[in-house]
């Protein structure tokens, strides 16, 4: 083929693609930004990975009796470390419970945990970073002054603290007082990527221009800086959330975080490690389980950061 | 690439029923040295014939209006200066103009001459502070813009005044398709319905001559070309059919054959929506065949204003002459090009007098003492603050 020739079919190319034939596809209809995120999704295969890894998660920690029929609670000492058998694919822990059982039933706390305390540290992070960075002037200094003083509390004193204090009123597995304790704490970096992003979107000329156009504040916040902004906060809540469901693990190891009845990744990880010279898979089963979670839902965040991104568009 | 004032007439259709022979000078005080800051009349001159092509400008022809004794946009001695850690910038100072509608007023200076901070506070989106509008009015209708309630402020932005940014690309929103943008402020301050406004969106991005508007109102703003994008951001800011428009430096971020488009379309909607156009630039060339009158801003104040065939024909400000002389013309090859030596004023420290005199060849004593006020020249529709009338000037020239 010519250059000639290629040139002509590169034109014809990119004219068809500018007018599709009538009858080929429906007329389009306005799309919003997240259905447009949405179609754009779809056709990212690391969407669909991240999302199949925490839909398994997700089954887990609703119906663990999907996955292993065992009791994780059944345990007996002589059956210590043993090996896996018939009933227990992963083999016995320390203290003879079933490891796989254990690992199954172990996602509901650390996912509750995670999920909820995010959900908590995002609400926060983006009120407090979105008034920040919107108004500015004295508003700004003083919320940023209480994120520097939340930010100054060393978590785990803190941790100590305020569980005790909340779970004197509450009796069970401690997972509000988790939650509450994570999210209290943990709010700070995200407000203050918020607040950057805030910052630079509303210096931007679509706000000028969109208050030019005579959109009020809530408009300007909610549509044109909160989508512009989201990417770094998106990021940030994902990465917080695997250390959230980490840090639940080291506070049950210090015996602040969740208590023996309840069964999570973290108490398990903090047990196992202790005799991994005996015995590693009651090591490794947790934690590969607390590694793909967690990655799983970095790699969501990632995608979805990307989906809203009109630019990354493919 | 040379440029063709409306005074160099050159068969194009310019300087019919235009400038001489009317009659100016209505209402002006006997006086030859009055000041004419505020309440500056003229005779107006419209497009009659709006058209898309840059190779045929429209011919102009005078459309006679009622004198009201009020303007649509009347700014009257305005001055804002911004709290700097230098110290106060004074960056407008004392500005006055006024448009009507199916009129064109350009607004020319160099950057920092406070034009577009001129602008933003008449739309109203000047950030206060560091901004502070010491004194002035704006009147709309009659209606002062700076001591209206922010409510009835909010009314009046985009539904009556709105502006086009200079740079499309950063202030169109990069998460939103341009249908959704050009529509956005229909939906939510007129309760226009999805589809009403769809179809609104492909009727505004025809008017502003977009190829195939109803393909590509789903596409987002990085997909369209500069020109493009500008046609979109003019749409957006037509679409409540404002009386005013402000275009603050349109052309400046696109390529010089696209500028001559966008002027045009500028003018082509200027005539057809019946709406008053401020056009706010740096270059003399893109105004020439665009604008009724201009006014010319130096260090935050106006040192000129004169309706276009006089500027250019006849420009008496020292300023005005020294930015005429240094377009490039193809008459003049083979010659260096002429230059304003020196730099702008810094605001936080305008010199004593004339602002201008540190750059002006006729400066004299008194420039660097007193500072002038702007007077009516002669008999004609034009106004100069400098001590020396233009023939004085003239002389000196020569």
């Amino acid at each position: 083929m010519s250059d000639l020739e290629m040139a002509a079919t590169t034109e014809l190319g990119t004219h068809a693609a500018d007018t599709p034939p009538a009858g080929a596809t429906p007329p389009p209809k306005t799309r919003s930004l997240a259905a447009d995120a949405w179609y754009d999704l779809r056709r990212n295969w690391i969407f669909w990975v991240a999302a199949a890894l925490v839909v398994l998660v997700i089954l887990m920690a609703v119906v663990p009796g999907l996955f292993s029929g065992a009791d994780p609670t059944a345990c007996n000492t002589r059956r210590q470390f043993a090996g896996p058998s018939g009933g227990a694919i992963l083999g016995y822990d320390f203290q003879g419970c079933d490891v796989f059982s254990r690992t199954v039933h172990g996602a509901r706390a650390s996912v509750l945990v995670g999920l909820f305390a995010v959900l908590l540290t995002g609400v926060i992070g983006l009120v407090f970073g979105m008034l920040a960075g919107y108004f500015g002037g004295w508003l700004d200094a003083l919320l940023s002054r209480v994120v520097d003083v939340v930010l100054g509390i060393p978590l785990l004193l803190a941790a100590i603290v305020l569980s005790k204090r909340l779970a004197a009123d509450r009796q069970g597995s401690g997972i509000a007082t988790v939650v509450i304790v994570l999210g209290i704490l943990g709010w700070t970096t995200a407000a203050r990527v918020m607040r950057s992003s805030v910052l630079t979107a509303r210096s931007q000329d679509y706000v000028a221009a969109a208050r030019m156009l005579g959109a009020g504040p809530l408009r300007i916040m909610w549509r044109h800086i909160l989508p512009n902004a989201l990417a770094p906060f998106i990021v940030v809540l994902t990465i917080t959330l695997g250390t959230f469901i980490a840090t639940e693990a080291t506070l049950s190891f210090l015996n602040i975080g969740l208590r023996p009845p309840a069964i999570s990744w973290g108490i398990d990880i903090a047990t196992a490690g202790k005799h991994v010279r005996e015995a590693a898979m009651p090591l490794i089963a947790p934690s590969l389980f607390l590694t793909l979670t967690v990655l799983a839902f970095i790699m969501l965040g990632d995608a979805i950061r990307d989906a809203f991104d009109p630019k990354l568009r493919r | 690439m040379t440029y063709q004032y409306p005074s160099h007439g050159q068969g194009q259709g310019y300087g019919q029923g235009s400038g001489q022979g009317q009659s100016y000078g209505h209402g002006y005080p006997d006086s030859p040295t009055a000041p004419v800051v505020a309440g500056w009349n003229d005779d107006r001159t419209g497009w009659d014939t709006p058209t898309a092509a840059w190779s045929t400008p429209p011919t102009r022809a005078r459309v006679e209006r009622p004198r009201s004794g009020e303007h649509l946009l009347d700014v009257r001695d305005l001055w804002i200066e911004f709290a700097t850690r230098d110290g106060v910038a004074r960056v407008v100072n004392g500005v006055s103009f006024h448009v009507d509608p199916g009129e064109t007023l350009a607004i020319l200076g160099e950057s920092g001459s406070g034009k577009s901070v001129t602008a933003q506070a008449v739309l109203g989106i000047l950030d206060t502070p560091p901004a502070v509008v010491r004194s002035g009015q704006a009147l709309f209708s009659g209606e002062d813009l700076l001591t209206m309630t922010p409510e009835r402020r909010r009314q009046v932005r985009g539904q009556e005044i709105a502006m086009v940014f200079q740079d499309a690309l950063s202030a169109l929103n990069p998460v939103y398709p341009v249908g959704w943008q050009i529509t956005e402020a229909l939906r939510s301050r007129r309760g226009v319905s999805k589809a009403e406004a769809r179809r609104r969106a492909v009727e505004m991005m025809d008017l502003v001559q977009i190829p195939a508007a109803a393909q590509r109102i789903d596409d987002y703003p990085h997909q369209f070309s500069g020109g493009m994008r500008q046609r979109v951001m003019i749409a957006m800011a037509l679409a409540m059919r404002p009386k005013v428009l402000i275009a603050d430096e349109p052309t400046t971020a696109l390529d010089v054959t696209v500028q001559a488009q966008i002027m045009d379309l500028l003018a082509t909607l200027r005539a057809e929506l019946e709406m008053a156009l401020i056009l706010i630039t740096h270059d003399l060339g893109v105004v020439a065949d665009v604008a009724d009158r201009i006014t010319v801003m130096y260090a935050g104040r106006v040192v000129e204003h004169a309706d276009v065939h006089t500027l250019y024909g006849a420009p008496a400000h020292p300023y005005t002459r020294g930015l005429l002389a240094s377009v490039p013309r193809l008459e003049r090859r083979g010659q260096g090009l002429h230059s304003i030596s020196g730099t702008p004023p810094n605001p936080v420290a305008i010199p004593a007098g004339c602002a201008f005199h540190p750059r002006c060849p006729y400066a004299q004593q008194m420039c660097r003492m007193t500072e002038p006020t702007l007077l009516r020249i002669g008999r004609l529709d034009r106004a100069s603050a400098c001590h020396f009338p233009p023939e004085a000037l003239d002389a000196r020239h020569a």
